[in-house]
């Protein structure tokens, strides 16, 4: 090979021109599907979901344990479609379409195993921050009350066994998506996961110790995803518990998290101008919504006054 | 144009992945988001570090080198990789320059001797190198373990070394990325403050881009490049340098070798500190300008680690008093005689746009839109660049040749003796950051306070238990700290932090060995002793 040992650096003064633009390899083509739903014929290409394909037409379809960012693992049972010549429903978030399948969506059978679902969950589960259940119940006129006042419940003391995170199980719906943001789907720190059986099942850590003694980093990305409030920041526990938590008078802005060179947005959610919560857009290319331990909780520093008790509405910050 | 040459999505999509100095687990938590999904999908991961890091847990093959031995383990690899006949001869030819002067250089590196003078088994160094060379694509990515060293830039350059020899740079999933540390430490360079740079990384003893500067700002810029940090403090030494002016910078307690630097800035004429918050350097100060939080109390722009440009959004107002960085700016201005107007952050960043060619296309709207834009984006049709360095293999090439750089290992400084026989490294913990001056303020049940890590072995060895309080001596000066152990380190290796300068100054026993290229001070390589201490 021949030895360009002699030749010149690059000179550092002089601009270096430009090269052509950088593409990513052309995803590979997928062919298109054929499938009717709710009567109308659509195409969507091979490895498109169901929900996927009803969201692309505006079909409004429930969920709970699916969420864009994480596998689904198909345990709540809420976006259960009817496909026809099956059997059973099918969970619209995690089966593809096939060609020619027809889906009714809102069918009378859908409709009732929808309602059933919603019923037994909020007959047992606290759903009194958990406010796409409680919408979903009013679309499938659920009435978990007709269960009785004997009806099982999860209800238990929540557990608050830390300054950054509330858990309150008595609100879990056993969704798993907690699990998968701690697991694999994200965090890889995998310190909780579903323990016991049946009615007596509950996200735990293992054998149950606090938070502070097992493998939590306090990510905070098992909050991001909890659908119901049973996983709550401490700082909105808080101020709920004082009453003074009032989302219609806070905003939220993006910004870029201050501290390492990631650049991780930060959704910031203010009330009376103080910080009360932080997220992460679940669309955003280097997030995919999920934050650490400084970006979710790192931001006391521009606040003195804690937003815990009664709210600081006048209170201007110390300019220490 | 310096940075990271790859996106966060090729680091899912590439077939091998070396940290190497960094502990991205836990100093970068998101990007090891992106590092598992590569994972996930299959990719092999090697974690080059001193320390059996949270990162290097997850590694296929950890790396323990000797603190410092970086590039006799590079060049040991680019030895095996030419020798083996792995090396990409037709790139090399292609686009490189100074192919043999490297190769007579690594000649000399063999396993062996690199196995001696870094501590890893010549067999793992093998296999990484024919698992690196062979992999069809492959990303080396870094932090503060290469670059805070006496030879900084030679750490940095045996790394680029090895991508040119394999091809592993400037195509889609291969690349060379430095982590960066700080959330704009990448845009604050590419907009010039550096001291060689104006915006856009253009150089200014380049006499025709000065005058496009000089042209559009109607001034006078001085035609040679300025000081490095460490060079100011060496021109106050020399009492070159009396005035500073410090915006969101602790050197006070950041500074390596601490008592140099208190001394000198106690020895300044006039102190001026722009913060949030009174730091140890604010004071200092004579005067002192209290300054808003720019990541939630203005707008702007930051860079993160892999070139995107991101906006920044004022989310709440600042304190009474408290005023933004740029509005204090323009009033300096205006004292010293400059009328700039008010400040408007788009405007600010239009007049960038204006003049550095790399940030051309980016307006405020298309940065809304596309989520942010990686440079260089010259224009308002071009989509930013995923990856640098395309160029390289355009036929024919287009720009000049990338050159090797012949560069020898050179051990730290702060030598190991019979008087300071351990290992002092530093660096972050997860929850914790820099001088705590920010992250001090929020509760976190993972702090716990300053400690001496090591291993239980040397706890053994110099007789000290699990919380005891030691005196840890330096050739510069002492600390008192409680002693932890920590099975991730060898024998021979301690490890502490800077995140709590009021309990335990660390940078007391750092060294101010100074890379000569790049400033940077070997806060990685302190040598060290363990005395018994008596509370008083």
């Amino acid at each position: 090979m021949s030895d360009p040992t002699n030749a010149a650096a690059p000179n550092p003064l002089i601009p270096i021109p430009r090269g052509p633009v950088p593409l990513a390899p052309p995803a590979a083509a997928r062919c298109q599907i054929e499938i009717t739903i709710d009567g109308r014929k659509l195409s969507v290409p091979e490895g498109t979901t169901l929900l996927e394909a009803a969201r692309s037409i505006a079909i409004d379809t429930p969920t709970l344990c699916y969420l864009e960012n994480l596998t689904p693992v198909n345990v709540c049972r809420v976006c259960v479609v009817e496909l026809e010549g099956s059997r059973t429903l099918v969970p619209a978030c995690s089966r593809k379409a096939e060609p020619g399948m027809s889906i009714q969506t809102d069918s009378e059978r859908v409709r009732l195993s929808r309602k059933l679902v919603l019923e037994f969950l909020a007959s047992s589960v606290d759903t009194s921050t958990a406010p796409a259940l409680r919408s979903y119940m009013e679309r499938y006129d659920a009435h978990p009350e007709r269960f009785g006042a004997s009806a099982a419940t999860v209800a238990q003391p929540v557990k608050i066994d830390n300054e950054l995170y509330v858990r309150d199980y008595g609100k879990c719906i056993l969704c798993y998506k907690c699990v998968e943001a701690c697991g694999e789907d994200a965090q890889n720190t995998f310190a909780i996961a579903v323990a016991g059986r049946g009615f007596a099942a509950g996200i735990s850590t293992e054998f149950e110790i606090p938070l502070p003694e097992s493998a939590c980093v306090y990510c905070g990305n098992c909050i991001g995803v909890c659908p119901t409030g049973a996983l709550m920041f401490k700082s909105e526990f808080d101020m709920r518990q004082a009453g003074s938590w009032d989302e219609s008078r806070q905003t939220q802005t993006d910004t870029i998290c201050p501290y390492c060179g990631v650049g991780c947005t930060l959704t910031v959610h203010q009330q009376d101008n103080q910080i009360v919560r932080v997220t992460s857009p679940l669309d955003q290319q280097v997030t995919d919504g999920h934050l650490c331990i400084k970006g979710r909780f790192g931001w006391q520093f521009v606040q003195i006054t804690a937003p815990a008790g009664p709210p600081p509405a006048s209170t201007p910050k110390d300019a220490a | 144009m310096g940075g990271g040459t790859s996106s966060y999505r090729e680091i899912e999509e590439t077939d091998l992945i070396i940290l190497w100095g960094s502990n991205a687990r836990d100093t970068h938590p998101i990007f090891f988001h992106h590092v598992l999904k590569g994972v996930h999908n299959g990719a092999k991961l090697y974690v080059v570090d001193p320390r059996r890091t949270a990162s290097a847990q997850w590694a296929d093959t950890w790396l323990g080198l000797d603190v410092g031995s970086d590039i006799s383990l590079a060049n040991a690899m680019a030895r095996e990789i030419i020798v083996s006949g792995l090396a990409n001869r037709q790139f090399i030819e292609h686009s490189t320059s100074g192919f043999g002067g490297y190769r007579a250089c690594v000649e000399a590196y063999t396993l062996e001797r690199a196995e001696r003078e870094t501590g890893v088994p010549a067999a793992v160094i093998r296999e990484t190198a024919h698992s690196y060379a062979t992999a069809k694509h492959a990303q080396i990515c870094w932090t503060l373990g290469i670059t805070e060293h006496h030879n900084a830039v030679d750490n940095v350059l045996a790394l680029l070394n090895l991508a040119l020899l394999t091809g592993h740079v400037g195509r889609y999933a291969s690349g060379l990325n430095p982590l960066r540390g700080q959330n704009n430490v990448q845009g604050g360079g590419d907009m010039g403050a550096i001291p060689d740079r104006l915006p856009g990384f253009q150089h200014v003893e380049n006499d025709e881009l000065r005058a496009k500067f000089e042209k559009a700002w109607g001034v006078k810029i001085p035609p040679k490049r300025g000081m490095n940090l460490s060079a100011m403090f060496d021109a106050m030494e020399r009492g070159d340098l009396t005035a500073l002016y410090v915006l969101g910078e602790n050197p006070a307690d950041s500074e390596a070798d601490r008592h140099r630097a208190l001394k000198l800035l106690n020895g300044l004429d006039f102190l001026l500190v722009q913060d949030l918050f009174l730091t140890k350097t604010a004071e200092l100060a004579d005067v002192v300008l209290p300054a808003a939080a720019g990541w939630c109390e203005s707008e702007g722009t930051v860079t993160n680690s892999e070139r995107r440009v991101q906006r920044v959004r004022r989310a709440i107002d600042p304190p009474p008093g408290v005023r933004d960085d740029t509005e204090i700016l323009y009033d300096l201005a205006r004292r010293l005689g400059s009328d700039w107007g008010t400040p408007v952050s788009e405007n600010i960043w239009n007049e960038v746009r204006s003049l550095s060619p790399m940030h051309g296309g980016m307006s405020y709207q298309r940065l809304e839109e596309l989520d942010g834009i990686q440079w260089p984006c010259y224009d308002e049709s071009h989509p930013g660049e995923m990856y640098l360095h395309s160029r390289l293999w355009a036929e024919p090439l287009v720009g000049p040749r990338a050159p090797f750089s012949v560069v020898e290992f050179e051990p730290p400084v702060d030598s190991l003796d019979e008087q300071f026989p351990l290992r002092l490294t530093t660096g972050r913990r997860l929850d914790s950051y820099n001088t705590g001056v920010q992250t001090g303020r929020y509760s976190s049940p993972l702090r716990r306070s300053e400690s001496l890590d090591l291993s239980p072995e040397d706890g053994a060895r110099y007789g000290v238990v699990e919380g005891e309080r030691v005196r840890i001596r330096s050739r510069r000066g002492s600390v008192v700290a409680p002693v932890h152990y920590d099975t991730s380190l060898r024998p021979g290796l301690a490890f502490m932090t800077m995140h709590f300068p009021d309990e335990v100054a660390t940078n007391d026993l750092t060294i101010d060995a100074v890379d000569p290229k790049s400033g940077t001070s070997e806060f990685k390589a302190t040598a060290i002793r363990i005395e018994k201490h008596q509370e008083n």
